[in-house]
């Protein structure tokens, strides 16, 4: 059905839809496009490409870097997904509670998700390599370093954002459903398990969901923590890619094939991740 | 939910104040290495700034000097508001269009904008630098065309959401006192959109403030650069980091974001919480 107001305002489609259409189809459309088809194509410069068939996936999946890049993005986001959620659970709950002192609280923890990841990379290379001195080592030592780095550095970045996210949750769950469980008498651990968990659920989807996708696509402070060092051990998959793209000739449209299948992956992700927690989702 | 005092309020508060002055000590540790002789940062990252290790102002004059500071800083600043302006202009009147219009080309442009949140940079990163060069959109103000293409989507979702719930009756009525369609649109449907104007405003320039790629691989590096993309340059190709400049560089990027966090505090908790919708 389609208002009355509706018909006058289509005619005005020029003004209205066309200028963020126009710089959408440049901005996203056309590069998505073109790139899934050069993800087929033996190309250096866009203009020359030549059909290739499926080589590029093939070789995407020869490549051992490639491999060790898919695995050490899938540990960093299961352990950081982990981290950051428990973390930002466990402080948003304290911190809706009556504590002296919690909104200033709120504010620190939240503060280093406004600086960028290059920013926060060289801040946590500066401490980490400043601890691991005392040891004469430094975070490009061993790859297991610059993953845990990575670990700290994420979790510290996100865990307030997560917070806040978490707290919007709390403040809006039913105040009446929580004193009946009380009046019944229900311990500390049955309100958790039992109420308190099941009633956040769509926060705890919201958060696992960014968690998981920041995760994957985690690039700028893995370039400025230890830019994969050494020997490209500590590089996740964005990073992968990007290296592939402009650091070897004669790969782009094997770089291409792995961002398609990084695509692909992120996807697929967040649409199995989505389907199973919201199926836990409960209504009050 | 229940606001109750827990049980030891008092032991709470000093447990998170200890955990707070552990997060905010990475940024004073920067802070003070800032002040230090570069060899003595690498040495002893946790010495204070004494005696021979002291060094005043000295990597600050350097660290502007060599990342020509205040330039990037303007352009990052010229890119983030015109990017954020275009973008909550543009994705508004969209969001409007799509959602009243409701026709099969509106429906279309919606599943398309819901597709671009789930697509990574790094698929379309070297096509659209390619096409951004062509397009000759490698100056800060293309840029900003290029952020709202491929920022569009986060913000059209949050806008149509808000539109959905505006009444269109309200809108009918002007239309039949004879108001045009942009006065519709601007005189009636902007001012109620406000707070979601503010929220989407925030996300976005967080998000384009913060980038590095995007205008690493667009912009004319020799002419712009932004401030991601010039502390990155001070590292370099293979030669090692002058950690005094850096320090000093991690400075002055860090504190203008954390006056705009104390000033913006309650918009930017508001924006976040808008934008977690995204789920």
């Amino acid at each position: 059905m389609i208002s009355m107001s509706g018909k006058a305002i289509r005619k005005w489609w020029a003004l209205f839809a066309l200028p963020t259409f126009a710089a959408f189809i440049i901005g996203f459309v056309v590069p998505f496009i073109m790139g899934v088809y050069l993800s087929f194509c033996k190309f250096t410069t866009v203009t020359d490409a030549e059909f290739v068939g499926l080589k590029n996936y093939a070789r995407a999946f020869k490549d051992k870097e490639f491999l060790h890049a898919l695995g050490f993005s899938t540990a960093l986001t299961v352990v950081t997904t982990v981290i950051i959620n428990v973390a930002a659970f466990a402080i948003a709950y304290m911190l809706t509670k009556a504590i002296k002192g919690s909104n200033i609280f709120r504010s620190v923890f939240f503060m280093p998700n406004l600086i960028g990841g290059i920013i926060l990379g060289y801040i946590w290379m500066l401490l980490l390599n400043g601890v691991l001195a005392h040891w004469a080592r430094s975070l490009t030592y061993k790859a297991s370093y610059g993953f845990w780095g990575l670990v700290i550095l994420v979790s510290w970045q996100q865990i307030g954002y997560m917070m806040i996210i978490y707290i919007a949750g709390m403040q809006s769950l039913p105040t009446d459903v929580l004193e009946a469980a009380a009046v019944d008498g229900a311990s500390g651990s049955q309100t958790m398990f039992k109420i308190i968990i099941p009633l956040m659920m769509p926060s705890i989807t919201v958060c696992s969901f960014l968690c998981v996708t920041n995760g994957f696509k985690l690039y700028d402070q893995n370039l400025a923590l230890t830019n994969g060092a050494p020997s490209n051990l500590s590089e996740g998959l964005a990073m992968n890619i990007t290296r592939t793209f402009y650091g070897r000739v004669g790969w782009e449209g094997v770089g291409q094939a792995k961002a398609v299948l990084f695509f692909v992956l992120v996807a697929v992700v967040a649409l199995i991740q989505n389907k199973l927690t919201t199926s836990k989702e409960v209504e009050a | 939910m229940n606001s109750e005092k827990p049980k030891h309020a008092a032991a709470w508060t000093v447990l998170f104040s200890l955990i707070s002055i552990a997060w905010v000590f990475p940024i004073v540790l920067v802070f003070i290495n800032s002040f230090k002789q570069k060899a003595y940062i690498s040495r002893n990252a946790f010495s204070l700034p004494m005696g021979k290790a002291f060094v005043g102002l000295e990597n600050y004059t350097r660290g502007i000097e060599t990342t020509d500071f205040f330039a990037s800083f303007g352009w990052t600043l010229l890119i983030t508001v015109g990017s954020v302006v275009l973008i909550l202009l543009c994705t508004s009147m969209c969001a409007w269009w799509i959602v009243r219009v409701n026709n099969w080309a509106a429906k279309l442009l919606y599943t398309l904008f819901l597709f671009n949140m789930i697509v990574p940079f790094q698929m379309v990163m070297f096509t659209l630098s390619k096409i951004a060069d062509t397009l000759k959109l490698n100056t800060p103000w293309g840029l900003c065309f290029v952020y709202l293409g491929f920022g569009a989507g986060l913000a059209v979702f949050i806008f149509t959401g808000v539109v959905k719930g505006i009444p269109a009756s309200l809108e009918e009525s002007a239309m039949i006192d004879g108001a045009s369609v942009p006065r519709i649109f601007f005189q009636i449907v902007v001012p109620i959109m406000k707070p979601s104007i503010v929220s989407v405003a925030i996300l976005q320039a967080m998000w384009i403030w913060n980038d590095y790629l995007l205008p690493y691989l667009t912009l004319d590096l020799g002419k712009y650069k932004t401030i991601s993309v010039a502390v990155q340059y001070l590292k370099g190709g293979y030669g090692s980091v002058d950690m005094g400049a850096m320090m000093a560089c991690l400075v002055l990027a860090i504190v203008p974001i954390i006056a705009f966090y104390l000033i913006c505090q309650k918009y930017i908790v508001k924006g976040v919480m808008t934008g977690a919708v995204k789920g």
